[in-house]
């Protein structure tokens, strides 16, 4: 199945473990990447913010980069996800700023018609792939492990841009995902909240503890690990979480393993390969108990 | 089915969080309490189940009420007008804020239950009658008026465009409920954020042509707990029973603070440094960014981030000394240049 391809800019940046395990699996799951290297970045909503025009023009862009390549427009971070769904369904509820969009890239030699369907690799594996080939291809069952899943901010919300609406089992996969690879699903109330990375630069200590309550609550549960489909979620987990332990005074040490790095494992492909020995947090026990190595 | 057979009866589960200020329930701490937020001060609750009969269109303030009339008077609800338009009855179902009155039984039913409580980031009178004090107390740091211009001439008014009257609908229509507020990431850990029913309102004021005071109101708002401490974590968009998305008022609060000017804060360096990178790269530069939105002469908020930047360095995560452009990127800063470069 070809896929046009939006990595990110953190996945070839601060975690590029996620690019490495998550183009590692495609092709087990029969997914054939076709990177869009041109495409900027969304904005993360930041752009968009002070210059709602930048926002719309950029992403049109992209959007119509991957609908000139037909199919569907993958992307393995929330926030891309999330920012990429609110134009589209801002260029459908108000075509007068998709047609704006239009002639500011029309320059380019663009134009993006609104076709694009935006899907994050957690939703392609349900909706795309299916349970079915799913388990075909699960050489390895994570049996024993306790994950917590962490969705982040805008994968979630606001659910109408989302399609949430319509389809509201996405709320539920990476629980699913989880029983499916053989883990044990930790339930806690943190899993849909902020992990406060976008207030880390003007907020710290209150970013810190944000996303130190979510760890916390979930290592009560009894959870050997975290996952996450958003690498900015797994920035202010993963890269801050020795801080955000000091902020809230309590010893957090749980793993953040990213999406394609937890069903990489289920997958067969080693700790190595998916890059699982370049985290803050050590991922050495939780990957004693499904008896691998880092 | 009813005497009339008009109404078909269904069964429902109502969790009730029981909180008795008097200390009535002894063992509260001990009976399933929910997980205890170490930021919140949410006193220790039990959880009490109730079976209700009621038609399948009843909606969670019916069972409250059911319950409260003829099963256990001694459940506290507030409530008034039953029809979404006083906000009293916000609280928070199946663990986020709605409004009772407006909560269909059928769809908040999970597991055969639906679980009602007080928020846990507000202080609790009893049962799901929460405090609402930081609620107005937030709201009344906005200067929630309009303040006057001189006055027009005798037997004259004060005219405005419905243009930009029309800009203010989506806030008006807030019925200060605090659903947005009760399930509010940022305020949850921070008390000082003002939060964004008052910050949305206080869009309102700052963005109608009569008030005379919008660039101090601006100042005041570009202080710590103001509009930079908002996390957008979209739940106030997501909870808010009226459509006002009390987001997008915070958004457009910041870029009218940008343009009057104040722009000495992280808020503002954040999105400079972000556009600056993306036009000249058409990518995040993730290791200026964090440098530049703390300030390069804020030496104590550098400090701050040091032990993080060793952790990323140490576990090879440190994003790459030389930042790569991406190919086209002329095509990006063509697109900057034509809507108006970052800020518009």
């Amino acid at each position: 199945m070809k896929v046009a391809f939006h990595p990110g800019c953190v996945s070839k940046g601060a975690c590029p473990e996620l690019y490495v395990s998550a183009t590692k699996i495609a092709g087990t799951l029969g997914l054939e990447l076709q990177e869009l290297t041109e495409a900027p970045c969304t904005g993360a909503g930041v752009l968009s913010e002070q210059n709602p025009d930048l926002g719309d023009s950029l992403n049109a862009l992209t959007l119509a980069m991957a609908e000139s390549m037909g199919g569907n427009l993958m992307t393995i971070c929330s926030t891309c996800q999330g920012v990429l769904s609110s134009v589209n369904h801002t260029f459908e509820k108000k075509p007068e700023r998709l047609e704006k969009a239009n002639k500011t890239i029309a320059d380019q030699g663009y134009t993006y018609k609104g076709t694009t369907k935006v899907k994050h690799l957690l939703w392609m594996l349900f909706e795309d792939i299916g349970v079915d080939k799913l388990k075909s291809v699960i050489k390895r069952k994570l049996t024993g492990l306790k994950i917590a899943p962490f969705y982040g901010c805008y994968i979630l919300r606001p659910s109408d841009s989302l399609g949430l609406k319509e389809r509201p089992e996405r709320k539920t996969y990476l629980e699913q995902l989880i029983e499916l690879l053989g883990a044990e699903r930790v339930d806690y109330t943190g899993s849909g909240k902020c992990c406060g990375f976008p207030m880390l630069t003007f907020n710290r200590d209150k970013s810190l503890a944000m996303g130190g309550n979510h760890i916390l609550e979930a290592k009560e549960k009894g959870a050997d690990a975290m996952v996450t489909p958003c690498p900015l979620c797994h920035l202010n987990l993963d890269g801050q979480q020795p801080d955000a332990a000091l902020a809230i005074s309590r010893p957090l040490e749980t793993p953040i393993f990213h999406l394609p790095q937890l069903l990489g494992l289920a997958l067969g492909f080693s700790p190595e390969e998916l890059r699982l020995n370049h985290h803050v947090v050590s991922t050495k026990r939780a990957l004693e108990k499904v008896e691998l190595k880092v | 089915m009813e005497a009339g057979g008009s109404h078909v009866l269904m069964k429902f589960t109502i969790e009730v969080g029981r909180y008795n200020p008097e200390g009535t329930y002894a063992d509260d701490a001990k009976q399933g309490a929910p997980y205890p937020a170490p930021w919140a001060s949410s006193p220790p609750r039990r959880y009490q189940s109730y079976e209700v009969d009621l038609p399948e269109h009843a909606v969670v303030l019916d069972a409250l009420i059911e319950i409260r009339e003829y099963q256990d008077e001694s459940v506290a609800v507030r409530c008034a007008c039953r029809s979404a338009i006083c906000g009293s009855c916000a609280m928070w179902v199946n663990g986020h804020a709605h409004l009772a009155c407006k909560s269909k039984l059928q769809e908040f039913t999970k597991d055969g239950k639906t679980r009602v409580e007080s928020p846990p980031s507000m202080p609790v009178i009893r049962d799901l009658v929460w405090d609402m004090k930081p609620f107005w107390d937030n709201h009344r740091r906005v200067t929630p008026w309009l303040e006057n211009k001189p006055l027009p001439p005798p037997m004259q008014e004060y005219r405005v465009t419905n243009e930009a009257m029309e800009e203010l609908i989506q806030e008006v229509t807030c019925i200060s409920c605090g659903c947005c507020l009760m399930d509010c990431e940022s305020f949850a850990v921070n008390k000082d954020f003002m939060g964004p029913h008052a910050l949305a309102k206080a869009y309102r004021y700052a963005a109608d042509p009569r008030d005379d005071e919008t660039q101090k109101r601006l100042g005041e708002y570009s202080q710590q707990g103001g509009v930079w401490d908002c996390t957008h974590c979209f739940e106030c968009v997501q909870q808010c029973p009226k459509g006002v998305e009390p987001l997008e008022q915070i958004l457009k609060l910041r870029r009218m603070a940008v343009n009057a000017g104040y722009t000495h804060n992280a808020g503002t360096r954040h999105a400079d440094a972000f556009a600056e990178s993306v036009k000249h790269s058409g990518r995040l530069n993730e290791l200026t960014l964090l440098p530049k939105s703390v300030g390069f002469f804020n030496v104590l908020g550098q400090l701050a981030t040091l032990p993080s930047a060793f952790n990323m360095i140490r576990a090879g995560k440190l994003p790459p000394i030389i930042h790569k452009t991406i190919p086209g990127v002329k095509r990006i800063k063509a697109i900057f240049d034509r809507v108006g470069g970052r800020f518009k």
